[in-house]
């Protein structure tokens, strides 16, 4: 599998990134290089062997539906660019 | 041509769990704005998600509740997509793995009852709020919403017309109120619904393109927005003309439905399995567990309202179609076999008719179930007629009164003493001379004229059934 120059394009506009002409022939060449090291495991049979969920063999611990966080909202909002009455402010998103 | 509509829906349920399903931050509706976002919540850096057992137990209730496969292991994706109410850049959700698997819901429309299977419900975390017209020039963002557990229940493309989709809609409305989940609240979006629309000449069996319509927080709407979109797209399609596959946002107010975004770009969201949270398992002991203490469901309380209580299926539907209408009714059944239709009767019609005018919720009303059950007895021992105790009703409804006190107070207690009643016919046999005639010439249409007369006189306190056989005696 490898990707082509328009494909990481795509990727890096879905990701908010900009690339230059550089920077894309760069990423796109180590991404293919990766694929291609990842594609050895084509090669093993997997037959009867049960699907990795997640490297640790260990399960999710649940919480209990406890309340313990206390309200920090001046906390928060002091590193927040620009707030009003409470609220978060953003430059608009719909017209 | 004859065309044929093509409905899926996916209906976004929101837990009623204390806390957030990644945080311990509080999940009430209408606080201040921002005050229960933590860290989590806000995705600040270093934080982790931790997830709430409850939030789990609750989607086992709703699998188990419709007979739905459970995945025993089920695992969190990110979903990344750039939003502002979206702090952290991805929302955590369940992609290939879903902790609900296939179920199926059976509606009933008419006479006719009909499968609607459902693909999956899986468990994710719903976005902030973004507030669009509260300032110029900004948008403001609350995220006090923003980590709530939400239970994604997709459909499968089963249902074939806006009724279908409502049907659909309210059973699993009513369901997950039942199972206590969510509390069913539309109005604040503890309940929303998302429909994918596409129609197909009849007869064609692959599916066509699909708009999907967001923003439908009532029934109403949600019948009203799905009927504008398939005359949309027949317009469309009838003109030869394509429908674009997109989102579009209805409009309650304009009764339509718009396109959301100028440019659509194909919804790319690049899901990988969260490494902050480890695969989650169900053991065979919590989903027996599970199983063992969900509540009577709503179709199993109808079919014993009909076998046990002898109602009819349009009753014990009504009284069934609400968990806080059928605990009410159950209420006044608890020590009461007797009068079972009669109080059917009464919670649909007087009950069910004042909540409505008033717009009160019957977890709130004025009237408890055991003082309209009360009202209720006071007809069937005939210390009332039906008529007064529908004025009584009135006079508990604004007084919070009991029914014995009202009737006390206001001398409503019906005459039972029949040489009282006689005197009173009596009377009025004598005052109408000419109708006495007209009866004797066999106008038997006439007895309405003195039973009115007497009801009259006696201000309306007689049994109407014993002055009609009085009556009967006297002019004979």
């Amino acid at each position: 599998m490898s990707l082509s120059e328009n494909q990481v394009s795509q990727i890096a506009h879905l990701a908010c990134l900009s690339l230059n002409e550089a920077q894309l022939k760069d990423n796109t060449q180590n991404l293919n290089a990766i694929f291609s090291l990842v594609e050895q495991l084509a090669n093993i049979d997997t037959d009867g062997v049960e699907p990795m969920f997640h490297p640790l063999h260990m399960l999710q611990r649940l919480r209990e539906d406890v309340v313990s966080e206390k309200e920090q909202l001046a906390l928060f909002q002091s590193i927040a660019p620009e707030i009003r009455n409470g609220y978060y402010l953003v430059p608009t998103v719909i017209k | 041509m004859e065309w044929e509509t093509i409905i899926g829906l996916e209906i976004h349920v929101q837990l009623n769990t204390k806390s957030k399903i990644f945080s311990s931050a509080l999940t009430k509706y209408g606080k201040r704005p921002n005050s229960q976002a933590c860290a989590v919540d806000l995705g600040l850096p270093g934080v982790l998600p931790v997830l709430n057992v409850e939030a789990v137990n609750k989607a086992i209730r709703f699998g188990v509740a419709i007979n739905a496969h459970i995945n025993k292991r089920n695992v969190f994706d990110r979903k990344n997509y750039f939003y502002p109410d979206l702090p952290k850049g991805y929302q955590i959700s369940q992609m290939d793995w879903p902790i609900v698997g296939k179920g199926k819901i059976e509606i009933i429309l008419g006479s006719q009852t009909k499968v609607i299977g459902i693909t999956r419900a899986h468990l994710e975390e719903d976005a902030g709020k973004s507030i669009h017209d509260m300032f110029d020039n900004n948008t403001a963002i609350d995220l006090n919403r923003a980590g709530i557990p939400l239970l994604e229940i997709v459909s499968e493309p089963d249902m074939r017309s806006a009724k279908e989709a409502v049907a659909y809609t309210k059973k699993i409305h009513t369901l997950v109120q039942y199972i206590d989940i969510c509390d069913g609240n539309m109005q604040e979006g503890s309940f929303r619904c998302d429909a994918n629309i596409s129609i197909r000449p009849k007869g064609q069996k692959e599916l066509s393109t699909r708009a999907e319509l967001k923003n439908i927080n009532s029934f109403k709407f949600l019948e009203r927005a799905i009927n504008f979109e398939v005359r949309r797209q027949k317009d469309i399609l009838e003109e030869g003309e394509k429908v674009v596959q997109e989102t579009r946002l209805y409009d309650s107010v304009k009764n339509e439905t718009r396109s959301m975004r100028l440019k659509e770009e194909t919804n790319d969201y690049r899901y990988f399995p969260d490494p902050d949270l480890l695969p989650v398992e169900i053991s065979n002991e919590l989903l027996e567990k599970v199983k063992q203490t969900l509540p009577e469901l709503p179709d199993q309380k109808k079919i014993r309202f009909v076998a046990e209580l002898g109602l009819s299926e349009y009753d014990a539907d009504v009284l069934t179609s609400q968990k806080s209408l059928a605990d009410y009714f159950e209420v006044m059944l608890e020590n009461n076999i007797v009068n079972t239709k009669l109080c059917a009767n009464w919670v649909m019609g007087e009950l069910s008719a004042a909540l409505n005018k008033h717009q009160i919720d019957i977890q709130n009303s004025p009237i408890t179930a055991q003082a309209l059950l009360l009202l209720i007895s006071r007809i069937s021992d005939d210390t009332i007629s039906v008529k007064t105790a529908k004025d009584v009703f009135k006079y508990m409804w604004d007084s919070k009164n009991s029914a014995d006190e009202i009737i006390r107070v206001k001398g409503l207690k019906q005459m039972t003493n029949i040489s009282e009643i006689e005197v009173i016919i009596e009377q009025v046999i004598a005052n109408n001379t000419l109708q006495v005639s007209q009866f004797k010439l066999g106008n038997n249409k006439i007895l309405g004229f003195f039973i009115g007369k007497i009801m009259k006189l006696a201000s309306g306190k007689v049994n109407p059934k014993q002055v009609n056989e009085l009556l009967r005696k006297k002019l004979l």
